[in-house]
Parts: structure tokens; sequence; C-alpha cells
């Protein structure tokens, strides 16, 4: 027999090192986004002090709401190592959709609008996530074909035509201006959603089951995990919140075209990549994703109160997203490297 | 060599209790390859039997049937004396049988707990979801902790298990599987990637194991580890149940016969008198930390070298450190005297290198392209007038190549995919060997081939070596590597052990020689051994 290793390979503060160590990596990824915002706040703010005006930050917030929500499902579908690029077409097609529902049927109570939404959503995240799941086809290309059938369809149904806001009943256009205390209402009702969302995915076995797909699919496979009802599920999710967040749209702008919500599937997915989630899957939080919507709006808004060129905005997003990976690719490097070494035996 | 009938598994005098898991005269097939054709095992509660065979024996489909992960064709399995049918890995969980593979499945990005309780966290009991299943992290944590301790392995299961070595990954995995009060723990090659201080600790928890009342399924390559752990013995050979035993009584070259086993006297032709001539390929000392080392080899004009070897002995990686397709870290390898630059099978091929991987499909062609495409492939530079290629010349080398090979084609335009596994490889043969190159490497060359193709294939290579090509040849199989070679290297554990003339080489000193086992006959044969080259085997 050769010397007993198994006793003497490790001492109890090693082991509360390591786990502080992980713990703080994954908070950096949530708080350096947070950083980042707060810097940007403080220099924008600095050079135009309309920058942090209550009216400016209420519209950051409105902003952001239905940004964020849409994170919340793009952040489920990218935990589990696929992708929904449909999100831009399916806000579109419910924006208009429950719009002229109102316009048709002008007495309709508000919620039934919105449940109107999220069916028509719902719709489209089941046929994305029957062909991903049930067909074995990756997403990157079923929901990009997506993207252009529903936008078609879309475009189908809306022709020429648009409706605009004196269609529409004051109370719904209302809903974006709601405060309580100065917080826009939907804000509120926006993190209430995301905060259950995080919950969701932290605590709900179906939740950890995503993270454990996108972080080894073929591992969730051996385990027994039912892999593809669980992506259906994220995608089915996804299509909901992007038909409810389309009716959001609709009360936050007025007047909806066949145009309404086009490209926002990419902005959707910066925000969830600079937010910190992991592109392959695996890792990244909602909160992260969340973040990451805010601080987008944020860039936006700052560059226009600070009369800088839009041009610059799209420029600036892209280098964030830059860094994000970059930062996600060294982090995660140092992260194997360090918890490697520190497993490392004396033999 | 008959060391026991073809009868299915006796019950061994030793353990009289009943099995808790036997699976009898199990098949299944893939396509047209019978990959198990009567695959029978019995395993009983404390007791570590051990699963042995050559590669391509049958042994992972069993272990893949015992997953879960392939539904036998027939046979059956019974689990404590019930019969059951495993739909998928799920249910093979259910009825308390782990496997734990040679490269243990985790999800890198989470915790070792969960990695260990995922599908199944532990729950809250008051959820105020119906149904809901919200997960108890410090249930968990405290269970995973629990188990280690039982295991005596101090892992800390709040990290994430990225980072983790192999072995502690598969502890993670046998933790897995003992807290799911698995019954059976099967291990898949467990020891193959671990060093020998991990391997004795692998071990420990066996024996833990085995002390608490599993059975345990152990495969090895090693049959050193096989007389270690193990108390019973099955060994299967090409797709069948051989013999199932008690070890004790059974010395490592019993078993190395039994598996070996087939008629030895029929060996394929060999082109005999070659006359060899200079050295072509020189590798001194060649070393890729982890992976081989130390490795010095000849392969003269007009000869064939066989590297033989376990798959996982590093033959593979040899070749292609030697092609240039993956870096060493040290020594040196040269061809027709003129020193190559590291990783570049540019190089290696401006200098005469022919490469035919193993894997045909994936590395050797491009499968969407035509024949004649994929013959010209290496030769482009050839064929090009002005930065253009000549479809004429290019069409008249493939058909060129095409009928010295006989190669069977409907249109040379028609794509590589529609030609048959034999066809495919000969068409990989033609692209080198339009380079007229003075060194020919072959992986696995006759792999997944019919019987005929595969004596064409073993012709051409005899008469390649004819007009003085020097080829270095790895194979898997034994007769081949007896039958096509000049001379045998044989490889183990990334070090080269042994080296037979074709005179004297014979199945079983090679396998012993693979296996790390001290065969008298082998060590005889390698202080007999011709004195032209340096590499002589050291131990």
């Amino acid at each position: 027999m050769r010397a007993a290793i198994v006793p003497s390979r490790q001492q109890q503060p090693e082991r509360l090192r390591q786990s502080g160590l992980a713990e703080r990596v994954f908070r950096i990824r949530e708080s350096g986004i947070l950083v980042v915002l707060v810097v940007f706040v403080a220099v924008t703010t600095g050079v135009q002090h309309r920058f942090l005006d209550v009216s400016n930050i209420q519209f950051v917030l409105v902003d952001t709401a239905s940004f964020a929500l849409l994170a919340l499902g793009e952040t489920m579908v990218v935990i589990s190592r696929n992708v929904d690029l449909s999100v831009g077409s399916v806000v579109g097609l419910s924006a208009y959709l429950s719009a002229s529902l109102f316009a048709s049927h002008p007495g309709l109570p508000i919620p039934v609008v919105f449940l109107a939404g999220l069916g028509i959503g719902l719709a489209c995240g089941i046929a994305n996530g029957i062909m991903v799941a049930a067909g074995r086809v990756p997403s990157l290309v079923v929901t990009l074909a997506t993207l252009y059938i529903i936008r078609g369809i879309d475009i189908l149904v809306v022709g020429g035509n648009e409706v605009d806001a004196n269609q529409l009943p004051n109370a719904f256009l209302d809903i974006p201006k709601d405060t309580v205390g100065g917080i826009p209402d939907i804000a509120i009702a926006v993190a209430v959603i995301i905060a259950a969302g995080a919950y969701y995915l932290r605590t709900y076995r179906s939740g950890r089951d995503l993270y454990a797909i996108g972080s080894n699919p073929d591992a969730a496979r051996l385990a027994g995990l039912p892999v593809g009802r669980r992506v259906f599920t994220a995608f089915a999710v996804s299509g909901a919140i992007a038909g409810v967040a389309g009716v959001l749209w609709s009360a936050q702008y007025g007047t909806i075209n066949s145009t309404a919500g086009t490209g926002y599937e990419l902005q959707v997915v910066s925000a969830v990549v600079v937010g910190g989630v992991a592109i392959f899957g695996g890792s990244g939080s909602v909160t992260g994703a969340a973040i990451g919507a805010l601080l987008l709006t944020t860039i936006s808004s700052a560059l226009y109160v600070l009369g800088i060129s839009s041009f610059w905005d799209q420029a600036i997003w892209g280098l964030l997203l830059l860094v994000a990976i970059a930062l996600d690719q060294t982090l995660t490097e140092r992260l194997t490297s360090a918890l490697r070494k520190r497993r490392t035996r004396h033999e | 060599m008959e060391v026991a009938g073809n009868e299915p598994p006796a019950q061994p005098e030793a353990a009289g209790a009943a099995p808790v898991l036997e699976l009898r005269h199990a098949a299944k097939s893939f396509g047209a390859v019978r990959a198990l054709i009567d695959g029978s095992v019995d395993l009983r509660a404390g007791e570590v039997h051990a699963l042995l065979g050559e590669n391509g024996a049958g042994k992972s489909t069993l272990v893949k049937i015992l997953a879960g992960v392939h539904q036998p064709d027939s046979g059956t399995l019974k689990v404590n004396g019930a019969d059951v049918t495993l739909p998928g890995p799920a249910a093979a969980k259910a009825a308390g049988i782990a496997v734990i593979y040679q490269e243990p499945t985790l999800f890198p990005d989470l915790t070792v707990a969960e990695n260990m309780f995922v599908g199944r966290q532990p729950h809250r009991s008051a959820s105020w979801i119906k149904g809901g299943r919200r997960i108890d992290r410090r249930a968990m944590l405290r269970e995973a902790a629990a188990v280690f301790k039982r295991l005596g392995v101090p892992l800390d299961p709040a990290r994430i298990a990225r980072g983790l070595s192999i072995a502690d990954q598969q502890v993670v995995e046998i933790g897995k599987a003992l807290s799911l009060d698995a019954r059976v723990i099967v291990m898949d090659e467990p020891t193959a990637a671990l060093s020998a201080a991990e391997v004795e600790r692998l071990f420990e928890v066996i024996r833990t194991l085995k002390s608490q009342g599993a059975a345990v399924l152990f495969i090895s390559h090693r049959l050193e580890e096989v007389f270690a752990i193990c108390q019973t013995v099955t060994v299967m050979r090409d797709g069948s149940h051989v013999l199932t035993s008690d070890l004790a009584g059974l010395t490592a070259n019993d078993l190395v016969r039994a598996m070996v086993g087939r008629e030895l006297a029929e060996r394929p032709p060999h082109a005999a008198a070659v006359t060899t001539g200079e050295p072509v390929l020189i590798v001194e000392r060649l070393t890729r930390e982890g992976v081989f080392t130390d490795i010095s080899l000849t392969v003269r004009s007009g000869e064939i070298v066989a590297l033989a070897g376990l798959v996982g002995s590093g033959r593979s990686e040899v070749a292609r450190a030697v092609f240039g397709i993956d870096r060493y870290d040290a020594g040196q390898v040269a061809v027709n005297g003129k020193q190559l630059k590291k990783a570049s099978p540019t190089s290696a091929m401006a200098a005469g290198i022919g490469f035919v991987p193993e894997d045909r499909r994936q590395q050797g062609l491009v499968m969407d392209m035509s024949v004649q495409q994929n013959v010209a492939l290496a030769s482009l530079h050839d064929l090009e007038k002005g930065g253009l290629i000549r479809a004429s010349a290019e069409r008249a080398m493939a058909s060129d190549w095409a009928a010295r090979l006989k190669i069977k084609y409907g249109r040379l335009t028609d794509p590589v995919s529609m030609l048959s596994g034999g066809n495919q490889q000969k068409v990989v043969l033609a692209k080198w060997l339009g380079r007229k190159p003075s060194l020919l490497i072959v992986d696995e060359p006759t792999r997944g081939i019919d019987v005929g193709t595969k004596a064409e294939v073993h012709n051409l290579l005899a008469e390649l070596a004819g007009s003085g090509v020097g080829i270095l040849m790895i194979s898997s199989e034994l007769p081949e590597v007896l039958g096509v070679s000049d001379r045998i290297l044989v490889m183990r554990e990334g070090t080269l052990v042994a080296e037979f003339s074709h005179a004297v080489a014979s199945e079983e000193a090679v396998m012993s020689a693979a296996m790390g086992q001290h065969d008298p006959v082998s060590e005889a044969v390698k202080h007999d051994e011709r004195n032209d080259t340096q590499n002589g085997a050291s131990r």
C-alpha cells in the first residue's frame, strides 16, 4: 500500500477560502456592471446636471422596464445554451394586435388585452420551443427563421396601416406614466417579476435544470433531466414575456406600425451578455441581465442628454459587448486556474 | 486457448448470495455492426467484479446497456431477482445502477453538491406552490458533506465543479451514486486518467463501497489493478462472454490468453524479404508532457513499423506530433535527415510525410466534396496554373489513382460520402500517394472496413513498402499488427515498452507488453532484438 493520502489532503480553513473565492467571482460579475453604471451616471451628471432630474430618471426606468422584462425571458433561454432571436418580431406583432384590439373593441378591459398579448407571444414561443426541443434544430437557426416569419406575418396583418394614440384608451396610455412615490408603476411591476424570476431560477429544480443543461447538455441527458421539456418551457416563457412586452410597447409609444420592435432582439441579447450571462449557457443571473438592460438604456439616455450623436450609442453598446465577453472569458479562465491550484495535492 | 467454456457465468462457489444484478445473453447491433453478441455478467453485493476484454470486445456497449443509454436487442436483465428493462438513464438510476465513466460528465458551472443532486435536489417540505420544488440548499450541502465523509474524502461541496481533477470528478460521481443509494456501481476504466496515488485513493473508496455492500463492476486494462481490487472476473472477446471465474487461482497470463483467444495460426500475408534502406524517419526523445515521454524510433525506407498498444497509450498522439498537428515539449523529428519544424503539418508535408488519420470522416476527408477533389486536396500546388486549379489535371490525377488503387465509385464528381468505408479509405490513401511521400503514417488504416477491402489495403501497404516508402502504422488489431509489419513497437502509458521483430512477435507477447505484464517470453525477445535501432525498450 502506498502512503495514506486521504485524511491529510485538505484542511478546514482552505475549504472556506475556496467557497469564498467562487462566490466572490460570481458577485464580481454582477457588481462589475453595477460599478460601470454608477461611474457612468456620476460622470454624466458631472457634465450635465439635468441627467439626474426626476423626469429623466423616470424616463430611463420606463424604457428599461420592458427591456429588462425581455432580458428575463432571454436569460432563461441563453442559460440553457440557446438563443431566442425572435423576440423583436414577437414584440412587434403583439404590439400591433393588442393595439388594434383596442381600436376595434374600445371598451375592452386592459387586463384582457395583456392576456391577449401574452397568448400571442406564448404561441410564438411554443412554436420556437417545439422546433428546438422536439425537432432538435439549433435555436439560432429556428429563431432566426421565426424572426423573419413572425415579422412577415406582422407586415401581412398590418399592411400600410398603423394604430395611433387617439385610438387607444387613455387609461392604457397612462400605464407608463403612472407612478407610486415617483417610481413608475411598470418599473415596480417589472422589478417584482424579475425578482420572482431570479428566485425561481435559483431555488426551483426546473430552474436549476436550465443551468445544468446549459453547462453540459450531454451530462444533462445522462443525468436523466427532461432536457427537451425544460428548453421548450424556456422558449415558451420567453415568447410569452415578449408578448407582454409588446403590449407595454404599444402603451408606451401609442403609434404602432409594422416596424415596431425591429432589431430589438439584438439589444436584448446584448443586455443579457453585458449583464454577465455566459453566451454559451450555464451561468449568469436574471438580476445581472436586468442591470445590463438598465446600463444600456442609461447610456442611450446619457448620450441624448449630453447631445452626442446617437451613432456613438451603438458604437458604445458594441464596445461594452466586447468588454463583457472578454471579461467573461478572463474571469472563467482565472477562476478555473485558481480552483485548480487550490486542489493541487502534495504527494 | 480454452481457459473456460462458453457457458454463461456459473455461480462462483465463494459467493453464496443471489446476484444483485444479472445480465444474460444481451445483444446489441448498430446497423450492420454487432457490437455485443452475447454479453452476460453477474454482480453480487460486497464484491468487486472485473470486466476484461480487448478494445472492441463489447465492454463499453455492455456498460451502456447497464446505464440505460443503449437498449439491448435481446437478452434479459434482472436486478434483485426481478426482470427490469431500462429505457433510459433515469430508469437505470431508479433501478439502483450508477455508472462512472472514464471521463466523468459533470456540470462545470454548478457546485459539487448540486452536481450530485441534480434533478433530485432535496426540497423544502412546506411549499406554497403545489408541486413546487424549492431546493433546500442547506440540506443539499449537508447531505453532500455527509456522503464525502462516508467516503473518507474531504471535498468541499460548495465549490463549483470547474477545475476539479479527473480523480475528484470521479469522487463526485461516486458520491452521487452513494447518495442515490445505488446498489450497483459500474466503473468504466476509472483509472485510465489517474496517477498512481489517485488510483490508490480510488481503491480506498472502492473498498469502502464494497464493505458497505455495494456490487461494483470494475473495468480496467491494467491487470495489476484487477488483481489488487477485484474478487471475480468476466472476460469478453469479440462481443461475447468468454469466461467468468473467481480471480483467485488465475494468473495474468490466463487472463491475457482468454482476452486474445482467437486462432493464432492465421496471419495476414506478409510481404517477405523486404530490403530496408536508409532511415526515412528518425524520432529522438520526443516528449509531450502528460501524454508521451521520451519516444525514440526509426522507420527505414521500405519498412513497415507498427505502433501497437491500447487505446489511450499515446500511439496516435505520437503520430500527430510527428506530423506536426500537435506540439511537443522536447525531442526532435527528422525526415530524410532533415529536422522538422515543430507543430507544422506544412513542413511535415514538404519533407515528404503523408498522414492517414484515424478518423476518416472527420479528419481524412471532406465528406461533401467530390472524389476527385478529395484525391487532389493534398496536391493542389502541383495542379494549379496561375493560381487556378485545372479541373482537367485534377480529374486526370484522380482517375489515375482510382484505377491504381481499384477504387469503386460512380463518378469522380460524386461526393466522397457516397463511397463505402473501404473505398473512402482508399481515397485518403490516394490523396497522400499523389504526393509521392517518403514516409506514410497510417492510423487505424482498416477500421470499419470490410474484410475484402482490408486485405487490399494490407497488400497496398506492402506494395508501397516494396517501392521504398517507409510506413508507420498504428493499429489496435493485433492480427493486422502482426501480419503487416516488419517491426512492432509497443506503447504503454505514453512510453515505448517493447519491440518485436515480425519473426518473433505473438499476440500474447504484444498484448502482455501493452498491458504491462512482465511476460517472460517478451522479455526474452526484447534482449534478442536486432540492434539496428537505438529505440530500445525502456521499462
